[in-house]
């Protein structure tokens, strides 16, 4: 390591403080919050004790009642998915999904670098209620600097005796392994999650099985959750599954993080009220983003991360509430809501993300490996002026090849276009292929016009462009 | 095959052991041999095979799957630019523009002094602090062409606090012998943990 005299290594910026209860960035304002310290002075391991005080089935029932869902992106409610474990296979692992690298998503490394130890408390409470005799901490590779926080942390949990054999005196005994992935987004995948985790090519596995609940890491029963969830469980626990209900909806308790990126005028890292806090509250509201810069026009937003299909300002007054934007064409994902103004280029935007999906396919489908690679060959000859009309029909070709049938996407009333709603049929194993294709989807749909200018000529190179060139 | 200095085959043989089977050390013993090296050597993969108990072709098939796992050498500090949606929306497009000329390379080479790698790269979760590019896996946020040339120039100098290449996390994890549980291949366990009633399972 070099002398500290130089620039030091900026830590997690971006997150930003609302009216919100603050349930997993409640640590957040702290200069050390990332330390033992701070979490124990902070009522940090509170739960874990309370949790040992009960018994594990109680402690599965809680999580159960508070309708914790997944904050990973599919979105399934943690206490159900727990319960898939079959009966009598031992042993039972956990895998902490810290592959965070979703476009738009990130809240998991704040999470990670500014509050570690909740994490950790949240992976003892979910090994005791499950019945999980070892834990895997997965990281991305690429986040150093949240390997450095939770490595620390760790160390001084096992330590302080709350990590490893017999914690805090009791029978309960579960050691957490950090380990860190190298570079290949579809690891997140939960089970390519686990190819990775066994030494192999991070390739997704065929389904069924559905969970690895049954079927995961060595063939055992696995309980694959995100981090975020995780980061909830500790509050659940100390306050108990009304207190948790008692915010946001009944189908959507709690509060969750989202990140806001792109053309509003304070892009950051929030936590809002799940189920009744909407898009405009979000983009506009004077609390989170204040509005879009330079009092610009909203243009389209992406709701959920990049594989989500495209909302337009007719969306805005959806909540964050599955059973409400699933029928409007699109999901809320991992949290992540990119934001394109007036002056956006937008088939030069969808560029940015069918590159992003076409570059990660693992490989493993074809309609993926080769249609990914089509679709953004194509586009980008679109958008560079390159292209003809018939690349404009070819587009919506190769993206029915990977998902037949009518692609979800967003109701545009005074276009007369009625929304089809989310999910979609799929000739893939996972959701990488279609990804590549929604974005194409989203900006093909909602805005036509410029796709026809461009391939009439009438459009030349844009910024945006030059950036996925490269 | 002795690729491993003694200190890192001592922390090779300790991360093995936390593992119930010893291949998935696989991805941490490749980081490792590329902290001590720079770059993913033949002899750093044959002797990882014989750790983790498999061919070193296995090894390679892992090893060139993943990004961060360079087979050449690089620069000591490898720059990578994100140019997914959130930058690219923020300027990323001029950022790269930009390093390309100030380094004068083509994103993708090393500047021939050996000092800078260039690369686009995709989505590094701080798509808030847009745009964003990493030195070395550590973030640097909202990055103006001022400061990508302050950055430069500090590194030249080596007056920034970002290690070499190849070395990730500076804190490793360590379990204490009387902490452990230990890990088992998974065969050898047949019932549920002595905590856990199997009654009141789930
Ligand atoms: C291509 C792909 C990438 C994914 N990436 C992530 C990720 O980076 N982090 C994550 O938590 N879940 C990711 N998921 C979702 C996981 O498969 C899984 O549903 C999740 O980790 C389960 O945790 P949860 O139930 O707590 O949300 C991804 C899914 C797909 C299909
Ligand atoms: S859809 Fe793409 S990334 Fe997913 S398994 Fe198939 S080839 Fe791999
Ligand atoms: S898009 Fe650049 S960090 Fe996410």
């Amino acid at each position: 390591m070099n002398e500290m005299t130089g620039t030091p290594i900026a830590h997690a910026p971006g997150f930003i403080a609302n009216e919100t209860p603050r349930i997993v960035t409640a640590r957040f304002d702290y200069e050390d919050s990332h330390t033992l310290e701070r979490y124990e002075a902070t009522d940090g391991y509170q739960a874990l004790k309370k949790a040992l005080k009960k018994t594990p089935e109680e402690v599965h029932d809680e999580v159960r009642d508070a309708t914790l869902l997944g904050r990973g992106g599919a979105g399934f409610p943690a206490g159900v998915k727990w319960g898939f474990c079959p009966p009598g296979v031992w042993p039972r692992y956990l895998v902490v999904n810290g592959d965070e690298s979703e476009p738009g998503t990130y809240k998991d490394r704040l999470l990670m670098e500014l509050d570690p130890h909740q994490l950790i408390e949240g992976c003892l409470i979910a090994c005791y209620a499950v019945g999980l005799s070892q834990c895997f901490l997965y990281i991305r590779g690429e986040m150093a600097v949240a390997q450095e926080r939770v490595a620390q942390a760790l160390n001084d949990a096992y330590g302080a005796g709350y990590v490893g054999k017999n914690i805090l005196g009791s029978e309960f005994s579960v050691d957490i392994v950090l380990h860190w992935g190298a570079g290949a987004y579809v690891v997140g995948e939960e089970t390519a999650l686990i190819e990775s985790l066994e030494g192999n090519r991070g390739m997704p596995r065929l389904k069924p099985p559905y969970f690895p609940a049954s079927i995961g890491l060595y063939g055992q029963p696995t309980i694959v959750n995100n981090v975020e969830t995780l980061a909830n469980l500790p509050w659940i626990v100390q306050h108990g599954a009304d207190a948790f209900t008692a915010i946001g909806t009944e189908s959507s308790p709690g509060t969750r993080m989202v990140a806001v990126s792109g053309h509003v005028k304070r892009p950051g890292v929030y936590e809002i009220v799940n189920g009744t806090t909407t898009f405009r509250d979000l983009l506009y509201g004077n609390d989170m983003c204040g509005g879009i810069r330079d009092d610009n026009q909203l243009k389209a937003f992406v709701p959920g991360g990049g594989s989500a299909p495209w909302f337009t300002p007719d969306q805005l007054d959806l909540p964050f509430e599955a059973s409400q934007v699933g029928p409007q064409g699109s999901m809320l994902g991992s949290g992540a809501i990119m934001v394109m103004d007036e002056t956006t280029d937008i088939p030069a935007a969808a560029l940015t993300l069918t590159k992003f999906y076409a570059h990660e396919s693992c490989g493993k489908c074809v309609p993926c490996r080769e249609g990914g690679t089509w679709l953004e060959q194509i586009l980008r000859r679109v958008v560079t002026g390159r292209g003809t009309a018939r690349d404009l029909e070819l587009l919506i070709e190769v993206g029915e090849t990977i998902c037949p049938g009518e692609f979800p996407h967003a109701a545009v009333p005074d276009k007369g276009i009625e929304a089809v709603p989310f999910p979609y049929r799929m000739t893939t194993i996972c959701f990488v292929g279609p990804s590549a294709f929604a974005p194409i989807h989203s900006a093909l749909t909602l805005f036509r016009e410029e796709f026809e200018a461009k391939v009439a000529g009438n459009e030349t190179r844009t910024m945006i462009e030059v950036a996925v060139d490269v | 095959m002795t690729f491993f200095t003694d200190e890192n085959l001592a922390l090779a043989e300790e991360i093995i052991g936390r593992y119930p089977k010893p291949r998935s050390a696989m991805i941490p013993l490749l980081h490792l041999a590329q902290e001590q090296e720079g770059w993913v050597t033949d002899d750093a993969m044959t002797q990882i095979g014989e750790l983790v108990g498999t061919t070193s072709a296995e090894v390679l098939g892992t090893c060139s799957f993943y990004e961060m796992f360079k087979r050449h050498p690089v620069g000591k500090y490898v720059i990578n630019i994100c140019t997914t949606m959130s930058c690219a929306l923020m300027g990323a497009g001029d950022l790269m523009k930009h390093a390309e000329s100030r380094l004068n390379v083509k994103s993708g080479s090393t500047t021939p002094d050996g000092l800078f790698t260039l690369e686009g790269a995709e989505c590094q979760a701080a798509c808030t602090e847009a745009p964003c590019l990493q030195v070395n896996y550590r973030h640097q946020y909202r990055v103006t062409t001022d400061q990508f040339d302050e950055l430069i120039d500090e590194l030249a100098l080596s007056d920034h606090d970002v290690p070499d290449h190849g070395v990730l996390s500076q804190i490793r994890q360590h379990i204490p012998e009387d902490r452990s549980v230990g890990a088992v291949p998974p065969e050898d366990v047949k019932v549920a943990p002595v905590w856990f009633s199997e009654d009141g399972g789930s």
